[in-house]
């Protein structure tokens, strides 16, 4: 699902590269948690999945396309097969969780009728049904973190990418939306997670791929958060 | 394509850069208005020389018994002969395309008509007080009047030679420093206007950096991220024409035709004049309003 082929990645006025000859597989219907410190390449990882950035050197695969030969304008679509999660939820504060889930629908020109059934069973499915009415700023953190869940995932994307989803959010409520991707990953929906939080992922028991310095330091099937002996 | 949900993102958009869509649906219009003025105005430059292509020239007015003037006063009125020898003299001449005598109740009919719009005026004269001519038309519009009217200037029975082209280079003379300081202020105010749209568009995508981020992360085309701000822009580009409109139609009746009032002729432009420079205008706040917005939006939104 994904592929990375030994991908560099420099920033523009920057000696040290933020990712170093990564290469790597994810399969379809994986869940990785991808750690690391801050300034490890974690999201620079996840930003040339997007196609957010380009890569300095090497070649990236995702749903079997190779993101150097896909035109601008083709981007668009790549994007609509991967969802976002991030850390500061990215709401529109001024739409209710309702509007907010459709919104993903209604910007790439979905039919209403169509939007209008599938809406609310991905607010059922995180687990935030009967508020559909709520405004971003009735809602707790976890709650939000729900609803930006729930849009990206309002398209059946086949990557769920989210870069450090329970950030803002207390350990307790953290569980809660751990079980939600759980169970969009059980759907067989590939989850790409990075983190900080060594007790969801040791939780978890799923493949962990540590970053340091822009390199892979250590990639594992049911791995936990911290060095394994 | 999702029309409801494009036009409810425009409307949000509008509203929330209220002040900003005002000054730029103004600016939009005074700068539309303006050049449309400056239109109107060279079509009535040509209107009116078109008008006066045809007409005689020159004109030889000939001293009659209540002529003024002192040569009229130590000669008298013309003569038959000498009317006769003037008017073979005109027809000698190379620069004379032809001529024609115009008798006092010919010349008095043309006056009446003429100030049709006066009739107090056109009381207070009788026809004996409207002189005779010969009214020559040249061949080589302005070259040869000073030979032919050097011909007849100062010979007994002749009161003035006239062209008629110095009377109206006053009148084109206005109407042209008219339009140029209209078209000047409209080109300044066009920059301006060019300007104020791409700022109130830059603002617009500021405010709604959010709504166009996730626009771009859940994979909205280009097109669709980049059209509620177009359209923004060509809406007030479209209000702003329709002040424009309804200022050039205010211009026309209440300023161009009035000013006709005050010369002695009628050209009047037509309603098609008026309805060509209307669309004129709307084809380009449009155009500039649409242009404008997708070149900052270009640079602002580019992925």
């Amino acid at each position: 699902m994904i592929h990375f082929d030994n991908v560099t990645k420099t920033y523009p006025n920057q000696s040290r590269p933020a990712l170093e000859n990564v290469s790597l597989d994810v399969e379809k219907g994986e869940f990785v948690f991808l750690v690391g410190p801050s300034g490890s390449g974690k999201s620079t990882f996840l930003r040339l999945i997007l196609r957010e950035e380009r890569p300095t050197e090497g070649r990236i695969l995702v749903a079997g396309k190779d993101l150097a030969r896909l035109g601008n304008w083709k981007v668009p679509h790549l994007r609509r097969r991967i969802g976002c999660v991030f850390q500061d939820f990215r709401l529109l504060p001024n739409k209710n969780v309702y509007a907010n889930v459709a919104f993903a629908l209604q910007v790439i020109g979905k039919p209403r009728r169509f939007i209008r059934k599938v809406v609310p069973e991905v607010i059922d499915l995180v687990g935030l049904e009967g508020k559909h009415d709520r405004m971003p700023d009735e809602l707790s953190g976890g709650e939000q973190q729900r609803v930006a869940v729930a849009r990206a995932f309002v398209n059946r994307p086949m990557i769920l990418l989210a870069d450090e989803p329970t950030g803002n959010i207390d350990p307790a409520t953290s569980i809660g939306i751990m079980k939600v991707l759980d169970r969009i990953n059980r759907t067989g929906t590939t989850v790409v997670m990075a983190t900080h939080d060594a007790a969801i992922v040791d939780s978890m028991r799923k493949r962990v791929i540590e970053l340091e310095f822009g390199k892979v330091v250590r990639d594992q099937s049911r791995g936990v958060y911290g060095q394994a002996y | 394509m999702r029309a409801q949900f494009v036009l409810q993102e425009v409307w949000t958009g509008l509203r929330r850069n209220l002040t900003m869509t005002i000054a730029l649906i103004v600016v939009v219009a005074i700068s539309l208005a303006l050049l449309g003025t400056g239109l109107l105005f060279v079509k009535q430059v040509d209107n009116t020389r078109t008008y006066w292509q045809g007409k005689v020239e020159l004109s030889v007015y000939l001293c009659t018994a209540t002529s003024v003037s002192p040569q009229c006063h130590q000669n008298g009125p013309a003569t038959s002969s000498e009317r006769a020898s003037i008017l073979a003299d005109l027809r000698k001449l190379p620069q004379v395309k032809y001529v024609y005598y115009e008798s006092q109740q010919q010349a008095y009919q043309h006056f009446k008509q003429d100030f049709s719009r006066d009739p107090s005026f056109t009381r207070l004269v009788t026809k004996a007080e409207i002189p005779d001519s010969f009214q020559v038309k040249l061949k080589n519009t302005q070259a040869g009047f000073g030979v032919v009217a050097g011909t007849v200037q100062g010979r007994p029975g002749v009161d003035q030679v006239v062209n008629d082209a110095s009377i109206l280079s006053k009148f084109y003379s206005l109407l042209g420093g008219a339009r140029d300081a209209v078209m000047i202020i409209a080109v300044i105010l066009t920059i301006a206007a060019v300007l104020l749209v791409a700022n109130t568009i830059r603002l617009s995508a500021f405010n709604r950096r959010r709504e166009t981020s996730i626009m771009r992360l859940v994979g909205a085309s280009n097109f669709y991220v980049q059209l509620p701000f177009l359209v923004e822009g060509v809406i007030a580009g479209l209000v702003g024409w329709l002040i424009a409109a309804g200022l050039l139609v205010a211009v026309k009746s209440l300023g161009l035709d009035t000013l006709q009032r005050y010369f002695p002729y009628d050209i009047q432009l037509s309603v098609a004049d008026l309805v060509e420079v209307i669309v004129l205008a709307m084809v380009l706040g449009v155009l500039l309003c649409g242009i404008t917005s997708f070149l900052t939006l270009r640079r602002y939104l580019r992925t």
